[in-house]
């Protein structure tokens, strides 16, 4: 499989040869939000406030990180399941953020926002928090500091290991269940 | 009676919260090794790999395995033959609080309407039962909440019989997909009550992988229920291989003449419990 180097922020020229199966190490600053971010995300937009980070070109990382041990940049931090964040992604790929990092399937409508926006959806490994923070070399928070492990960071990453799960021209990487070697078929 | 003080189990739980987030037990980390030498898929066996890598790095550095540290499940069995001096409940509460704060693990329990962070991790989840003899036996769990999306209950018709829980139980994992941070566990609850079964799976989930059930008959249906579902293919996160699910463990009760209740628990890769005796 290919593999790409990309730096933040990322361009349509960057996203576009992307295909679902390659390798991606990023490296510059990424952003985490997740459920209860989002939510407040899209009430800011509403409102038409300033957003606490820039949309465009940028990479959202849906992870709610374990606390920062003395010494340490950040605790554990691997990705959640992205599907709870698939109501609010289409709306933002659409004012221009280029890539999220999750695991778990998306839904019908974020797919298409990938390719009408040429956006990616990356994968990163689940359950691996701990190895993957190694690869944070920062944080700090910027906005909603009152959800605590929901808040939104600035993460300083460097070659920070993703799989692209959906590119932006329709392809998908996981497998599709054999339910008939299953016997439901 | 043998009289235990309350206050001398808050440690006991706190030592135990922490070190089951940092260390995979035994037979997972084992499973991993196997599975990483029968996967035919580069992709597969790589991510055996870094699950391994991690699990090294959290020992190295003390990390948790998953900053999902879970909601913290307990089942707590009393011995009969015991008094306990002061509350129970609250010394396993103040051990786990105590081990989230002191081990940096992340708090996962919020307001389920505001969604305001409780700040504590509490409240613990917690399962007591009574058991003959003079001790108390504390398991732990640290349940993500990824794996407990994906979980399900339901009522099948007893007409349904084994054909009907096979089916269930597969479906369930197809359509999970790579949701709950496969390879799973999953843990099967058959027959009590509407909520009898989710805890017999949740308990069904403490078992070690390499623990047959003693119930041959049962142990043969888990066999048949990984299999089939190995079979999907979904494999390691998803990204295909022979390995979706480590292992099945069904536990059962009678249940209603009227009844066939069926709980579906999964669990996630990050297998992490472990157990006190006091």
């Amino acid at each position: 499989m290919p593999e790409y180097k990309l730096r933040t922020p990322l361009t349509d020229a960057d996203v576009a040869p992307l295909r679902a199966g390659d390798v991606v190490f990023i490296t510059g600053t990424i952003y985490t939000a997740r459920d209860a971010a989002h939510k407040r995300l899209m009430a800011l937009i509403d409102e038409g406030q300033p957003l606490p980070f820039e949309l465009a070109g940028s990479i959202v990382y849906y992870v709610g990180p374990s606390p920062a041990p003395p010494g340490r940049p950040i605790g554990a931090a691997g990705p959640t399941t992205s599907y709870r964040m698939d109501t609010y992604a289409p709306r933002l790929h659409a004012l221009g953020q280029k890539a999220s990092i999750g695991k778990g399937k998306r839904s019908d409508a974020v797919k298409a926002a990938l390719r009408e926006h040429t956006a990616v959806y990356f994968g990163a490994t689940g359950g691996a928090g701990a190895l993957l923070s190694k690869c944070i070399t920062a944080a700090r928070i910027i906005a909603f500091d009152d959800l605590g492990p929901e808040a939104i960071r600035e993460l300083t990453v460097e070659d920070f290991p993703v799989l692209v799960i959906n590119d932006s021209v329709g392809g998908e990487l996981y497998a599709v269940p054999d339910r008939k070697a299953a016997g439901l078929e | 009676m043998r009289t235990i003080k309350a206050a001398d189990i808050v440690p006991k739980v706190a030592d135990m919260v922490r070190h089951a987030s940092i260390h995979l037990p035994a037979d997972v980390k084992r499973a991993f090794k196997d599975r990483m030498a029968a996967e035919d898929s580069p992709a597969a066996r790589e991510i055996f790999r870094q699950l391994l890598e991690n699990s090294d790095m959290a020992e190295a550095t003390g990390l948790p395995l998953c900053q999902d540290c879970g909601l913290a499940v307990f089942f707590v069995d009393v011995g009969e033959d015991v008094v306990v001096q002061g509350s129970l409940k609250d010394a396993v509460t103040r051990g786990m609080v105590l081990g989230y704060q002191e081990g940096f693990l992340r708090k996962s329990s919020c307001d389920p309407m505001t969604r305001a962070n409780t700040g504590d991790n509490t409240p613990a989840i917690i399962h007591f039962d009574f058991v003959p003899g003079d001790r108390i036996r504390i398991a732990f769990m640290a349940k993500g909440g990824g794996s407990e999306n994906m979980s399900r209950v339901t009522m099948l018709s007893p007409a349904q019989g084994w054909e009907g829980i096979r089916r269930f139980v597969v479906e369930r994992v197809a359509e999970a997909g790579p949701n709950p941070c496969p390879p799973i566990m999953l843990g099967v609850g058959v027959g009590g009550t509407f909520e009898r079964a989710p805890i017999l799976a949740k308990r069904a989930l403490l078992r070690h992988l390499d623990e047959r059930h003693p119930d041959p008959k049962i142990a043969a249906l888990e066999d048949e229920l990984l299999d089939a579902v190995n079979r999907l293919g979904i494999g390691p996160m998803g990204l295909g291989g022979q390995t979706t699910c480590l292992g099945v463990k069904i536990e059962m009760a009678p249940c209603h003449l009227a009844s066939l209740p069926l709980a579906v628990n999964v669990q996630c890769h990050s297998i992490r419990h472990e157990e006190v005796v006091v």
